[in-house]
């Protein structure tokens, strides 16, 4: 098994600040078939993250590299989380893959919207940026209720749309917000529903979880696909 | 009996999906799930349900029940036990 390494790339994409690198755990044997993995977004960032370190560690032991960036405002990033935009992040996404000179792509849940073109792979149980937000403003009307100060979804919407507005903790800022709103999966990844993975989707916990069982067939799921199309 | 219109799901598909719902949601077995009653309590009283959770349930209540929630209907009574969100599921259910 490889140990993975947490790396520095040089991240320029436009309006996120001037020369500053990005991390990114991979695990690179400098093998011929390499998968970035662009992690799931804002509250589902955490709730997959194990999961998903889970399933490159056993396309580790496949063959296949793999890399997940940090996208800037995330994690130790130095940008700024409110001035992130969806044009950034794919930006930053291209950066990503001309630096790790990756084959292929697999996009986790709400990620799948910023997948560039012309590059092959996968989206696993993708959704698109109108349902991001839907779970994520629920989240604060339900809070704001229990806390005997009721917010209505649309208020949160205009707030949002014209200043940003922090939801499940993540600033998202107004640009971003109106991006989310349209914003759909690109189109010519491959599906891997959720449905194939033989249990629920772990963005549905409270909390973070793992399960061995999904993340085998996961793994299992493109090791084939990338054996008969490397 | 049928009078050639569609029926609304019947209250045991309503109660199943729901179970697995909640199982889903709440990272639980089946056999647990299939142990609450009409005063099982839920949020408030389950630690795992917390607002982001409830949210989670509520938003694939509505995708895989085919019903949308509005803000309106989300109250203490409706969350509070088994028998309340199963109730409100039927009615929404009977609306859609």
């Amino acid at each position: 098994m490889t140990p993975f390494t947490l790396v520095n790339w040089p991240c320029h994409a436009a309006g996120c600040g001037n020369d500053h690198s990005e991390m990114a755990l991979a695990f690179d044997r400098g093998r011929k078939v390499r998968l970035l993995v662009i992690p799931a977004l804002f509250d589902e960032a955490n709730k997959l993250r194990r999961q998903t370190i889970n399933v490159m560690r056993r396309l580790d032991l496949a063959g296949i590299d793999t890399f997940v960036p940090d996208l800037p405002g995330c994690n130790e990033s130095i940008a700024s989380l409110p001035q992130q935009t969806l044009a950034i992040w794919r930006d930053a996404t291209v950066e990503a893959v001309r630096n790790f000179k990756v084959t292929h792509i697999l996009t986790v849940r709400a990620s799948a919207m910023l997948a560039p073109d012309g590059l092959p792979g996968w989206a696993w149980a993708p959704t698109g940026g109108r349902q991001a937000l839907r779970g994520m403003i629920r989240a604060r009307t339900i809070a704001a209720k229990e806390a005997g100060r009721p917010e209505k979804t649309e208020d949160i919407q205009t707030l949002g749309r014209t200043e940003g507005v922090e939801l499940a903790g993540w600033q998202i800022g107004a640009e971003m917000f109106r991006d989310l709103e349209s914003a759909n999966p690109a189109a010519h990844l491959i599906e891997i529903p959720q449905s194939d993975l033989g249990g629920p989707g772990l963005w549905l916990r409270a909390e973070p979880d793992e399960d061995a069982d999904q993340a085998d067939t996961l793994a299992t799921i493109l090791s084939n696909a990338l054996e008969l199309n490397p | 009996m049928s009078n050639g219109h569609d029926l609304a799901p019947s209250r045991a598909a309503i109660d199943a999906k729901l179970r697995k719902i909640l199982s889903d949601v709440l990272g639980l077995a089946a056999d647990d799930v299939a142990a609450f009653d009409a005063n099982t309590g839920l949020f408030g009283h389950l630690p795992e349900l917390d607002s982001m959770a409830v949210a989670g349930l509520l938003t694939e209540m509505e995708d895989q029940l085919d019903i949308i929630i509005e803000d309106d209907d989300v109250d203490g009574e409706m969350l509070e036990t088994y028998g309340g969100l199963l109730a409100f599921a039927e009615a929404k259910a009977v609306e859609a």
